[in-house]
């Protein structure tokens, strides 16, 4: 791909999901979009530019945006956070909510489920801890066809083994075909819903925890700061946000500070997390 | 350093297995089949058995049964690598004792996962 192409869809996608392509990124357009020109009767990416400039078609814009952001997921991903949600942040937030008896997540990128999911089996193992209680886990992300599959909660051989131990496979799952589909109880404990981090939070509703793992990552320091604002905007003052291994608040944004002792998860500034630093 | 047996009919899948493991700082043992297995484990206990289930002489559940029944083979983490990858063998293998199950092709992250969900790592 030339340059002056790199430079145009990149533009493209930094305006309409937030993603920044660098230059050593490159590949990636070529490795997605070659689909999506097949898709579309291309014969290859330069025809693929030419009509975007051109014409601007919607549907292959939505097209290109979902192949550019559709990125990995794994059941119980980095198996820490979820071990820290089960015996330090549910358990206090079941504390201090017992009057309203109310909890809300939500799993920012879900891309195709498995991370709400991952909540949902959790808040399921936890037994009657939650019985009586109004649990809410909200799973969002960009792009239509991840949800689709997200909803449709059927998994391959390959996507269970990463991440599910066997004998929560053997529990929460069934074997159709040479796939696995999760329980429908698990599926009905999530609401999908389509939406760009880039856009305004507040019709969502507040939460007590927030997962936003492995996204900040492809935005830049602008984008990134624009994003945490908003999230902050509708969590709980003692929520719990967490991020990925790789991703930080610190220089990006004063609405959250990391929670000491505990990797990846931050508080609200000024806030009292429902997790004290360790 | 942990000692993991693996236990394999194909010398190919033994060599990946091991290569894998080695970098993952596991001292390697291999056996062909589950009676040979079994004889390396009377010798010596292994911390882990990677453990195929179709094999000449002894199959891996035979082997897996035998193995809970030697003085210390309950303290072994067994983690199967098998194609039979259907609900009732998995079921059966967790039965007889299994930490986890494999179903093959693997990698080394689903390995380095499944090692680490049962305290391996």
């Amino acid at each position: 791909m030339n340059t002056a192409d790199f430079e145009f869809l990149s533009a493209i996608l930094k305006q309409r999901s937030g993603l920044v392509l660098t230059e050593e990124k490159a590949y990636l357009l070529e490795s997605r979009l070659m689909p999506v020109a097949r898709k579309f009767g291309f014969a290859g990416l330069p025809e693929l530019v030419a009509m975007v400039r051109e014409d601007r078609p919607e549907d292959l814009l939505c097209d290109i945006t979902e192949a550019m952001t559709t990125n990995e997921s794994l059941f119980f991903r980095d198996m820490k956070p979820f071990e820290q949600l089960r015996t330090l942040v549910i358990p206090q937030l079941v504390e201090k909510r017992a009057a309203t008896r109310k909890l809300r997540i939500w799993s920012a990128a879900a891309s195709s489920g498995q991370e709400p999911y991952s909540i949902g089996i959790l808040l399921k193992e936890l037994g009657d801890l939650l019985d009586g209680w109004d649990v809410q886990i909200l799973a969002t992300d960009i792009s239509v066809d991840m949800l689709n599959r997200a909803r449709a909660g059927l998994y391959t051989q390959f996507e269970v083994q990463r991440g599910l131990p066997i004998a929560t496979l053997v529990k929460y799952f069934k074997q159709v075909g040479e796939k696995w589909r999760l329980d429908a109880a698990i599926r009905s404990m999530v609401k999908f819903k389509e939406f760009n981090l880039l856009d305004d939070t507040a019709t969502l509703g507040q939460f007590d925890i927030v997962f936003c793992r492995n996204v900040l990552i492809y935005f830049d320091q602008q984008t990134k700061s624009e994003v945490l604002g908003r999230i902050s905007n509708i969590m709980s003052d003692d929520g719990v946000l967490y991020l990925g291994g790789a991703e930080t608040v610190l220089g990006i944004t004063d609405k959250f500070v990391p929670i000491t002792g505990h990797r990846g998860m931050y508080a609200i500034a000024g806030g009292e997390p429902a997790l004290k630093s360790a | 350093m942990k000692t993991c047996l693996v236990v394999d009919d194909s010398k190919v899948i033994r060599m990946v297995a091991r290569k894998i493991l080695e970098e993952l700082s596991f001292t390697v043992v291999e056996a062909e089949d589950g009676r040979m297995a079994l004889d390396a484990c009377k010798v010596s206990m292994p911390d882990g058995v990677l453990l195929d289930w179709n094999m000449p002489v002894m199959d891996g559940i035979e082997f897996l049964i035998a193995l809970r029944a030697l003085p210390g083979g309950d303290q072994v983490s067994v983690v199967f690598c098998t194609t039979e990858n259907d609900l009732e063998h998995i079921q059966k293998a967790l039965a007889a004792g299994a930490n986890e199950y494999i179903m093959k092709p693997f990698d080394s992250e689903i390995i380095q996962t499944k090692f680490t969900q049962i305290g391996l790592i």
